[in-house]
């Protein structure tokens, strides 16, 4: 593959101008835990979403829209009793799809800190044995976290101590405790260089670069943020409030039918509440996405110089993040109308984002690789 | 660092910073009363349904909407004001690549910082004012957000001089 044997090529790689410079990036640095270990968090976070889109959502969604039939079925039939099962049976569903839901959006999240602390590693006034272990820290709490949520609902309250809270629960605060302490003593670090009265500039080679590739990533994904505003701003003025309306609206008439012994209103209504609830879950996901992968790019246009691909490689991979950064939210709106074909097509969308970021995290452990065995120089 | 950038820097942290301090007092004072609220009230509401009682199962399915109406708008303030917060940052590290002229940059910080801290506010004032006020107050900050983050894309994308 072309891409993977660029350092022999006859054309310098951009990457090569910073290789004599590059102070901050020295194996097990704070810098390169942070950007390795960040990306490679946002990776295992979007390949378990893909997993979990594929796997799980559909069929959550499912139960969770059965379990609501039943209880209108039982309000139907006058059974209290009934009623008041199948909702802890909801709360139960809802309680296994929030917690992957929150497994992808916190690996994800925990991804985009690190990177950003990676970003802002020379402005902070710290050693470099206290940056690396407060990376160290960090990344332990950021996997800790997802791994101990995802698994809450099937550790639950087995041999735990306490009575509300399992030991899956108490590991995820655990994990959590880690990150907070993680990211105070890198606060700490920013403000002791700001209140320092002779901090010396950082001349740091990242922000000095300007390649094409990061000029692509950097508007593309100011680019896709902004068109993710403009979506979520159509959405609150065109559809929230009817939305909000018809959710209210639909229930009462369920209760009204089921209390009225219409059969045939209350199977209207579910059926008009499954349409609800589907609008409103794809335009949600659809303005999250798009937001998220516009961040992501934007990110990502810093760290091009550490991509040790040929200059044409790096360009034709941003542009595949971006394409699949566009691709996935669109074919999320348009499942309500295309169903599993759109559902399909967004998730190679996510595939193509995946394939890229690999793609560029392999570039950066090129690079590493390079750097560690003396530079080109 | 240019003052626009130390603008968008600090802006970008201590907006993040309120946005995570509301989440907590949220997470620990209310979200799960709210959610307690949410739950029984719709269960109340189709318990009301099966006991043939029309009048508790619409008053519980009202406490159900209200609740609802008041539980999304909190959560989304604390998300976008901390995504909001995050944009800035980014923006920020790499204001000096935008290709306009430093009072432009100042503008355009001081314009994205005002947009990101009015418009969740707008949204939060929502659960206690319905009327038009909050609404404008999101709706200006949203436009706000808008122009500035549309001008970061040209500005990112515009080749810088040589």
């Amino acid at each position: 593959m072309e891409s993977m044997s660029s350092s022999q090529g006859a054309m310098p790689l951009e990457s090569d101008t910073v290789f004599v410079q590059s102070q901050t990036f020295a194996p097990l640095s704070a810098r390169r835990l942070l950007l390795l270990g960040g990306m490679g968090l946002i990776l295992v976070g979007m390949i378990f979403g893909d997993i979990f889109a594929v796997f799980v959502l559909h069929q959550n969604a499912a139960r969770v829209g059965a379990s609501l039939a039943a209880a209108s079925h039982a309000a139907l039939g006058g059974d209290s009793a009934a009623v008041v099962k199948n909702f802890q049976n909801v709360g139960s569903f809802l309680e296994n799809r929030g917690t992957k839901v929150d497994t992808h959006v916190h690996i994800i999240a925990f991804g985009y800190v690190a990177l950003m602390l990676a970003l802002l590693v020379p402005w902070m006034t710290l050693s470099a044995t206290t940056k690396k272990r407060l990376a160290w820290l960090l990344l332990c709490g950021a996997g800790l976290l997802p791994l101990c949520v995802f698994l809450i609902h099937y550790v639950g309250l087995a041999y735990s101590p306490l009575q509300a809270i399992g030991w899956a629960s108490i590991f995820a605060d655990l994990g959590g405790l880690l990150v907070i302490v993680a990211l105070a003593g890198f606060l700490y670090g920013l403000v002791k260089r700001f209140l320092s009265a002779e901090r010396a500039p950082v001349e740091d080679e990242l922000l000095a670069g300007s390649s094409a590739t990061g000029r692509s990533l950097l508007a593309g994904g100011s680019f896709l943020v902004l068109l993710g505003f403009l979506h979520g701003t159509y959405y609150a003025a065109v559809d929230l409030y009817r939305h909000e309306a018809l959710d209210y609206a639909i229930l009462s008439q369920i209760s009204v039918g089921a209390a009225g012994e219409n059969t045939t209103a209350v199977e209207s209504a579910l059926a008009a509440y499954g349409r609800l609830q589907g609008d409103k879950a794809v335009n949600i996901a659809a303005h999250a996405h798009i937001i998220e992968f516009g961040l992501l790019a934007m990110l990502l246009a810093y760290f091009q110089p550490y991509v040790n691909l040929r200059a044409a490689w790096k360009q034709r991979w941003a542009v595949v993040l971006l394409l699949g950064s566009v691709l996935l939210p669109v074919c999320v709106l348009l499942e309500l109308n295309y169903g599993l074909v759109a559902g399909g097509l967004a998730d190679i969308a996510g595939l193509l984002v995946i394939v890229a970021m690999l793609a560029m995290w392999i570039g950066i452990l090129r690079y590493t690789g390079k750097l560690d065995a003396g530079g080109a120089t | 660092m240019s003052g626009a950038r130390r603008l968008l820097l600090t802006g970008g942290i201590v907006l993040a910073l309120w946005g995570m301090s509301y989440g907590l007092w949220y997470a620990v004072f209310a979200e799960h009363q709210a959610l307690e609220e949410i739950g029984s009230s719709l269960a109340r509401g189709f318990s009301g349904a099966a006991a043939r009682n029309i009048a508790l199962a619409e008053a519980s399915l009202r406490q159900y909407q209200q609740a609802k109406y008041v539980y999304d708008r909190q959560v989304d303030v604390h998300g976008h004001w901390i995504g909001l917060a995050m944009v800035l940052v980014v923006a920020g590290i790499g204001l000096d690549r935008l290709a306009f002229s430093e009072r432009i940059k100042m503008l355009l910080s001081v314009t994205a910082l005002l947009g990101s801290f009015l418009f969740p506010l707008g949204v939060l004032l929502q659960t206690l004012n319905r009327g038009n006020g909050p609404r404008a107050v999101a709706i200006l900050g949203s436009a706000l957000i808008i122009a500035a983050l549309g001008t970061f894309a040209l500005g990112f994308a515009r080749k810088p001089a040589a």
